[in-house]
Order: C-alpha cells, then sequence, then structure tokens
C-alpha cells in the first residue's frame, strides 16, 4: 500500500486495502477503471446505492478495488448473479464489470437473456481479444489469424462482433470506445449509469503483456497506437458492419432507444396483481 | 503564434490561463508512458530515476506549458499522476 | 384466477410441490429463479402465481446455472431467496451451490429427486442424489439437507429449511423425491402467528469498523446487504475477514474452509432431527428416509404384529448425517436394515456410524418404491 494514494482525487471510490492493483503496465483494466470512477466523480452518485458485480478474469479484479459494495461471482454468471441483486432491489444501481471471454463464451447464454429482458443492470467489457488471466488462450473475440497460447498456428475461429450481438439481443443502450478515448469512454459511461433498461459499453482494451505480446504489439504503447490509427468514429451506423478488423475499429454509441425495463414492468404488474388481492380494484 | 491564427481572442489581456500543478505519485507508476505520449503539449518525459516498482516514470519537463487538459489523469491505468488547477494568488 | 395475499391457513388436501411452494411463502421468502423441470415444475408455476401476491418476485431464468446465481444475488440483496429443480439442473447448480457456500449466502435449493442418472426418468421416483446433496460441488465444505417424507413435511420443512438456511448462512438443500412431490395428502397450515421464522444477524458495528467475514462464537458471521452503505466486498476466491481475495496463502484457507466444514460439524447437535419409532427395544432396526420411510414403517408395524422387535430411524435431516443416532441404535440392535431407492448411498454412511452390526442394503429402482412386504421380508431375514 502506497501512502500517496490518500491525494488521488479518486480516493474515495478505490479500496486504500487493496491498492496497488495487480494490473501489468498499461493494462487497459485500470484506464477502464480509471474511466468509470470518473464518471461516477461527475455523476455524484450515491456510493451506497452502487453494487459492482464481476466475472472472472484480471478485469474481474475490478470488484475489488473499487470502494462499494462489490461481489465477485463463479466465471460467466456475473449477470445472473446481477439480475437477482436488481430484481430484489430495484433501487440499486447494478454494474457488471467484466471481460470478453467471461461474458460472452460462458457467460453467453446469460448476457443475451439478460439483454432481451432490458433487465436494468449496466454491463462495461473490457474486450482484450483474450484470456488474460489464465496466461492468454483464444476467447470468442479473438480476431482471426491472432496468435495465442491456444490458437499457435493462428486463430481459424471468426470472432463475435460484440456490438451487434448486444444490439441484436436487445439492449437500450450500446457504446464501443478504445481505451485511449478516455473522454468519451467517460461520457458513454455516464449516459449508461442514466438509462433506464440494459445498457452495454464495449472497451477495446490493451492487454500488452499477453496478448500483445503474442501478436507483435510488446507495449501499451503499440497497442494504443493500432487503436488510434484504425479506430474510426462511426456513431449509430449499423451495428451488423462494425466487425473489429485489424485495419479497422469502428467505435462510437450504436444503440441508444428508450424501451420500458424489466423490473419497472414487474414492479408494476405486482401493485396491479396486489391491488386486486387486497381487493381494491375488482 | 502558430499561422493559422490570426488575431489574438480580443480579452487576452483580461483572462488569466489556468495554472496547472502536475502531481506524480511517483511509486504508483508502472511504467506505461501513456501520459508522457499522449499528452497533447508534450509536458512530460521518462525521467532517469528508478522508482520503488523498478520502472522510470514521469519527469515534468515544463509546468507551464500544461493546458490543464487531464488527458494524463484519465488515461493513467495506475492512478499514479493527476493535475489540478494552481490556486491563484492575487496578480498570478 | 381468484387473488389471496395471505398464507392458506386451515387444513387442505394438496400435491406436495404446492405446499413446498406453500411453505416458502409461509417462511418470507420473496424470491424465486428457477427453471421448469418435471418435477418440481409445479413449484414454479405455484410460485408464479402466489410470489407478485405478496409482493415477492418470481423469475424464469434461462437455465439452473442461471437461477442458482440469481437467488444468491438476491439473497445478498436481502431477500430471502429459493430455487426448486430436479436431478439434471441440480447437476447444473453445483458450481454455484459452491459459490453460496463460499460467500455464506443463505438459500435453498429444493431438489425433487428422481431417477437418473442423466435425463433417466423424469416422472419417476428416485433417492440416487443424496450423496451429490453432501459432495456435489467442487471442494470441502458443510451443507444441511433435509427429507421430507409426507406432504406436510414438504410444507413444515421447507420452513425448516429457511430458518436454517438464515441461521447458519448455507445454502440448504430440500431433497424430496418425485412421489412426495406429486401425490396429494391433507395438509394443515397453521396461522401465520405460529409459524416460526429466523432471519440472518444483522451486523450492529458501523460501515467503517464491518468484516463482511468476521465469525461470532457460532463461527456464522452478521450479514450485512448491498445498498446498506457497508460497502464490503465478497468473493468466491478465498478471502480473509475483509472479504479480500487471499489467494497465496495457506493460512487464508486453512482458516477458511475449516471454518465452512465447522460452521455445520460444530453445530451438528443443533442441526440433526430424526424420527424414531419404536427404537427402545429394537433388535432389528431400519433406516429409511423420504417416501421409502413410509412403507418402512408399515414394515416395522407389520414385524411387531409378528413378534419381530422392530424399529425405525428416520433421518429429518441427511445431511449432517444423524450418526449419533445411528450408532446409539446400533449398539443396542442385532441388525440394521436400510431401504433405499438408488443402489446404496445412505447405507454407506449407516455403516460407518453402526461399525460391527450388519447392515442390510435393500435397493429399489424404477416406478415403485419398496412394498411393506419386501422390507419386511428383509427384517425377517435379518433376525
Amino acid at each position: 500500500m502506497v501512502e500517496q494514494i490518500l491525494e488521488h482525487p479518486y480516493t474515495k471510490f478505490l479500496r486504500k486495502a487493496m491498492m496497488p492493483h495487480i494490473w501489468c503496465p498499461g493494462c487497459g483494466n485500470g484506464v477502464v477503471l480509471n474511466c468509470f470512477v470518473h464518471a461516477l466523480d461527475e455523476l455524484q452518485m450515491d456510493l451506497d446505492k452502487i453494487v459492482v458485480v464481476s466475472g472472472i478474469g484480471c478485469i474481474g479484479r475490478t470488484a475489488g478495488y473499487i470502494n462499494t459494495d462489490s461481489f465477485h461471482t463463479t466465471h460467466g454468471r456475473a449477470l445472473a448473479f446481477a439480475s437477482g441483486v436488481k430484481l430484489a432491489n430495484p433501487e440499486l444501481e447494478v454494474v457488471v464489470v467484466s471481460g470478453d471471454g467471461d461474458l460472452f463464451a460462458i457467460g453467453g447464454n446469460h448476457f443475451i437473456h439478460a439483454a432481451r429482458r432490458n433487465i436494468g443492470v449496466k454491463v462495461i467489457c473490457a474486450n482484450n481479444f483474450t484470456y488474460g488471466m489464465t496466461g492468454g488462450q483464444a476467447g470468442p473475440t479473438t480476431p482471426l489469424e491472432s496468435i495465442t497460447t491456444t490458437s499457435p498456428y493462428g486463430n481459424i475461429e471468426h470472432p463475435f462482433n460484440l456490438v451487434h450481438l448486444a444490439a441484436a439481443s436487445g439492449a437500450v443502450y450500446v457504446a464501443r470506445w478504445t481505451n485511449l478515448h478516455v473522454r468519451r469512454l467517460t461520457q458513454s459511461i455516464k449516459k449508461l449509469m442514466q438509462k433506464e433498461g440494459f445498457g452495454f459499453v464495449e472497451v477495446v482494451s490493451a492487454c500488452p503483456e499477453i496478448y500483445g505480446r503474442y501478436n507483435k504489439m510488446r507495449s501499451g504503447l503499440e497497442i494504443m497506437e493500432w487503436f488510434k490509427r484504425a479506430s474510426v468514429v462511426e456513431s449509430f451506423s449499423d451495428p451488423a458492419k462494425a466487425e473489429i478488423t485489424p485495419e479497422r475499429i469502428p467505435v462510437g454509441e450504436f444503440v441508444d432507444v428508450e424501451k420500458l425495463s424489466f423490473e419497472k414492468l414487474l414492479y408494476e404488474k405486482i401493485s396491479q396483481i396486489n391491488e386486486r388481492a387486497l381487493g381494491k380494484v375488482s | 503564434m502558430p499561422e493559422r491564427i490570426k488575431h489574438l481572442p480580443l480579452d487576452e489581456k483580461k483572462t488569466k490561463p489556468p495554472k496547472a500543478e502536475i502531481h506524480l505519485i511517483k511509486d504508483q507508476c508502472k511504467g506505461c508512458n501513456y501520459c508522457i505520449e499522449f499528452c497533447p503539449r508534450k509536458v512530460l518525459e521518462e525521467s532517469q530515476e528508478i522508482n520503488a516498482r523498478g520502472v522510470y516514470p514521469p519527469r515534468i519537463v515544463d509546468e507551464t506549458k500544461c493546458a490543464l487538459c487531464g488527458f494524463c489523469t484519465a488515461v493513467c491505468p495506475d492512478f499514479a499522476i493527476y493535475v489540478t488547477e494552481k490556486p491563484c494568488k492575487e496578480g498570478c | 384466477m381468484s387473488l389471496k395475499r395471505t398464507l392458506l391457513t386451515g387444513s387442505h388436501f394438496m400435491n406436495g410441490d404446492v405446499a413446498c411452494a406453500e411453505g416458502a411463502m409461509a417462511a418470507g421468502c420473496r424470491f424465486f429463479a428457477g427453471y421448469p423441470i418435471t418435477p418440481a415444475t409445479e413449484i414454479a408455476e405455484h410460485l408464479s402465481q402466489r410470489m407478485p401476491e405478496f409482493g415477492g418476485i418470481y423469475i424464469q431464468m434461462e437455465d439452473e446455472i442461471a437461477s442458482m446465481a440469481a437467488i444468491i444475488g438476491a439473497s445478498y440483496a436481502g431477500l430471502k431467496a429459493m430455487t426448486a429443480t430436479s436431478g439434471p439442473g441440480f447437476s447444473l447448480m453445483q458450481e454455484n451451490i459452491g459459490l453460496a457456500v463460499m460467500t455464506e449466502a443463505p438459500c435453498v435449493v429444493v431438489d425433487i429427486m428422481r431417477g437418473g442418472p442423466s435425463t433417466g426418468q423424469p416422472t419417476m421416483p428416485g433417492q440416487q442424489d443424496v450423496m451429490q446433496a453432501r459432495w456435489g460441488s467442487h471442494g470441502d465444505y458443510g451443507i444441511i439437507a433435509l427429507s421430507p417424507s409426507s406432504v406436510q413435511e414438504m410444507f413444515d420443512l421447507t420452513v425448516e429449511a429457511f430458518n436454517l438456511a438464515e441461521t447458519y448462512r448455507v445454502p440448504t438443500l430440500l431433497m424430496g423425491d418425485e412421489i412426495v412431490g406429486h401425490m396429494w395428502e391433507k395438509v394443515v397450515i397453521p396461522p401465520p402467528e405460529k409459524i416460526k421464522t429466523i432471519n440472518r444477524k444483522k451486523p450492529n458495528v458501523d460501515p467503517d469498523k464491518y468484516e463482511p467475514f468476521m465469525p461470532d462464537d457460532d463461527l456464522v458471521p452478521p450479514m450485512a446487504c448491498f445498498g446498506e452503505g457497508y460497502h464490503f466486498h465478497a468473493s468466491g476466491l478465498t478471502h480473509d475477514e475483509h472479504g479480500f481475495p487471499r489467494t497465496s496463502s495457506s493460512e487464508a484457507q486453512t482458516k477458511l474452509v475449516q471454518r465452512l466444514c465447522g460452521k455445520i460439524s460444530m453445530n451438528v447437535d443443533k442441526i440433526v432431527k430424526v424420527e424414531e419409532v419404536m427404537l427402545d427395544d429394537a433388535e432389528i432396526g431400519v433406516v429409511a428416509y423420504g417416501i421409502v420411510a413410509r412403507a418402512a414403517l408399515s414394515a416395522v408395524r407389520k414385524a411387531r404384529e409378528k413378534g419381530i422387535k422392530a424399529g425405525l430411524l428416520r433421518p429429518i435431516t441427511l445431511w449432517p448425517f444423524p450418526e449419533k443416532q445411528v450408532a446409539k441404535m446400533a449398539k443396542k440392535a442385532k441388525a440394521i436394515v436400510v431401504p433405499e431407492m438408488n443402489c446404496g448411498q445412505m447405507v454407506r454412511e449407516v455403516e460407518r456410524a453402526a461399525k460391527e452390526t450388519p447392515v442390510t442394503f435393500l435397493g429399489k429402482l424404477g416406478e415403485d418404491p419398496h412394498t411393506p412386504a419386501e422390507i419386511l421380508e428383509t427384517i425377517r431375514r435379518s433376525c
């Protein structure tokens, strides 16, 4: 624990006993955490009402670092857990911070159903194209021909287009930014937190020690150079055409619509039924 | 003044640009160099002193050039750098 | 449909699954997440109607894994939560049962056992998940499992399961079987003030002094919930009292795992419940649970009519196993008979507790449980 963390303006959002965090130099997760607390700071949200749920992975450690009620679930089940929390107490702001493998491989089913139901859980996905914590295996978002520990000859599986998946599943807010777009990411997270229903923000993240090293981008700076070179802001373009390739990373806000959230519908129905049961309305 | 700017702002004499104070938490830094690379005014450079983690944290080249854009604060993965506005005393 | 916002106090003729659902409402359960599976579907269906009447939440999740995760979430958000399933779903839930154990989330999991393994015989009874209830999730832990053998017990033991879950902050399993779940019998539901419910211990320190996994003397930590200002962290990783991960510390692992096991094993005398019939002078002891205990009771009575000193020990708590009660019976008995609807699961625990006393296992698989005549025959041959 380093003494000077007490001076940083975001100290109150971080658990002093757990800092410094375990993430590598240049890790995109650090930038995601920074933008997230920046957004919370600007929104002046009541920290007592925020619950951060994370899955397994490097990004999963976020729940331990942020100074709110938090929970670190089993692999892939963050959204199911978060749905239980949100429905049990809709006053809570439930945020799921997790990775590409946790949310879309083992957790894929839970993701599409939570989006379909439009449960008011907010999802921030740090997509670093790999399973970093376990050493760099291929995952559902690993680009074609990437070298990973389980695709040593080049990945031959087509990756997901997460923005398309989220939009098609029914998310009401879908955005993608990279680690470099810190300001727009912060604004997106602010919008996400205030949106009713299921919102999804994908952050294309740097993993310099593992993904970068295996794929000719040996430092965080080189990955950020890739983001700078390849990203192109295409807000509200067709999510289906927003795949990430080495030459092109379409970023922006892709979906921003209004739809009644599941918990609102549920509680409306419960109060209707209650009134009938109490004999208030025949 | 860059060529494309033909006139100074009309209130240039009256407004005082904010002065920045850059705070480096040297031992938090892991040496990723994002702040150095992406500072629009090139206010930082890599220092020659190793910190407690065994990396070279940034060093302030010229604090007066800092525009308080806050990019370094926002991009640092380790919460090791932040800028604040220097409190303005009379006549600063 | 007629809506009632109250418990169904009074006498009813109802089906086991519905009695279980009513027991949940009586215990104060206000969150159910489940997935349809024969023969437990009726619990979900009944609760989808009753939960909203009480202002509770019913949700059908996308699979059993999500159901278990959701009830842990609801438990942490402050509600009493339950799910219901059968064998295949129970297997899916194991990882998250482990999460509930590790994060000490009170919840109730109902397993209406059916013929297995795999898809098996969905509409036929079985008692094949009994060992899985104890050892199903990976790692070492303690768990509580109850076994109802009548529709009335489906109601009573569901209430008991919630009380045990809240007292010991552990997922409590209710191991019914397809017959007890689907049969119809008389149930007497008491008025709400006569039903004893227990709520989890709450912390009585300030948020900045609160440690989420610091146990009291009974090895159970008081539980804060999300949104109460405690800003705590809970994790499935091995953790210390603060809740923070300690993945390299042998000391933390030893302390935590021993406490999770000890929570149950040290409180065994308060948790274990059995029914003893004619055991005082029994020479042949019969150990049976669930639906089989009904036939066993009849067989024991018939044996007594024939002059055989038989007695029945019915574990109501399957786990922790009633070792002391079985050992006590084994000292006086010449032989023990264990009828089960499987290939031999609880009988192993009985053999372990009975030590020298010979134990005969009577297994039966398929749609019918043992008949009293079959058990009587084995009792006679054990004399």
